[in-house]
């Protein structure tokens, strides 16, 4: 914390739970999720550079239940990010600021991104198979 | 002219509006290319989404090839280095938000800024190695 005795501003657990915040704090979350889930990206293409049998060893991992676990959650993390990404941007453009709308946009980046998970997880468990 | 209704609104020097670049000296440019990033990312995270699932039941030599097509090659260079810029500045941000200490918040940004460094340029490596040698 700051080392400072002024007073601090009302922090989180004070309000009162309500769409637009959680689709915020969700963003950040989701965020550093993947930021760390670069280190996969970082992993696949390294091990596929060096070789087939690294290339394998990265797809067993990958394939695992505990791996084929974190692929979802980042794949979530991945498509609410893109979703309110997009949302943001278009709210940077000036559009979508009554409360209504700002409410609405939230549930609907929220709704989007399982939409998008499951769509892509019902594709990888039928037409790609297990990893 | 009447000047009864000349009202001085902002006391800033006119240089200082000229060069746009506020309190922090930087203006805007670190927002910009967060958004900058954040639209090519957009179409890149789309890609990169489409062609995995593409290689989903591939095998090494199948996943190789594919990624050794130039255009391949090229998305995926320009997504590893879009997607680390956009994280770098992502976290940068969280951290002068949520770590109050000095010395821990400049230690903390230093790193990220090396590890997102190190991380694009591991990958853009590992990419060229795919596209350039059998």
């Amino acid at each position: 914390m700051a080392n400072t005795q002024r007073p601090l501003s009302p922090h989180i657990q004070i309000y009162r739970w309500q769409a637009q915040m959680v689709s915020s704090i969700v963003h950040r979350a989701t965020g550093i999720a993947l930021a760390i889930g670069t280190v996969v990206v970082v992993c696949g293409l390294l091990k596929l550079a060096g070789g087939e049998a690294s290339f394998n060893e990265f797809r067993r991992v990958i394939g695992s239940p505990i791996g084929m676990l974190l692929m979802l959650g980042w794949s979530w993390s991945l498509f609410y990010h893109l979703c309110n990404g997009i949302r943001h941007l278009i709210q940077d453009g000036g559009a979508g600021y009554q409360i209504a709308q700002f409410v609405r946009s939230s549930w609907l980046s929220a709704i989007g991104s399982v939409v998008l998970t499951v769509v892509v997880w019902a594709y990888v468990l039928t037409a790609g198979g297990a990893a | 002219m009447n000047t009864d209704k000349l009202v001085v609104t902002d006391r800033r020097h006119p240089i200082k509006i000229a060069r746009g670049l506020g309190s922090a000296y930087s203006g805007v440019h670190h927002w910009w290319v967060q958004r900058v990033t954040a639209a090519a990312l957009v179409i890149l995270g789309i890609w990169f989404v489409i062609l995995v699932l593409g290689l989903l039941g591939a095998d090494y030599a199948t996943a190789r090839t594919t990624l050794a097509r130039p255009w391949n090659a090229l998305l995926m260079i320009t997504f590893v280095l879009t997607m680390f810029w956009h994280a770098k500045l992502g976290l940068q941000v969280v951290i002068e938000d949520y770590i109050h200490t000095r010395w821990k918040e400049v230690f903390a940004l230093v790193a990220v800024y090396f590890l997102a460094v190190i991380g694009a340029l591991a990958s853009v490596l590992a990419v060229l190695r795919i596209a350039l040698t059998p």
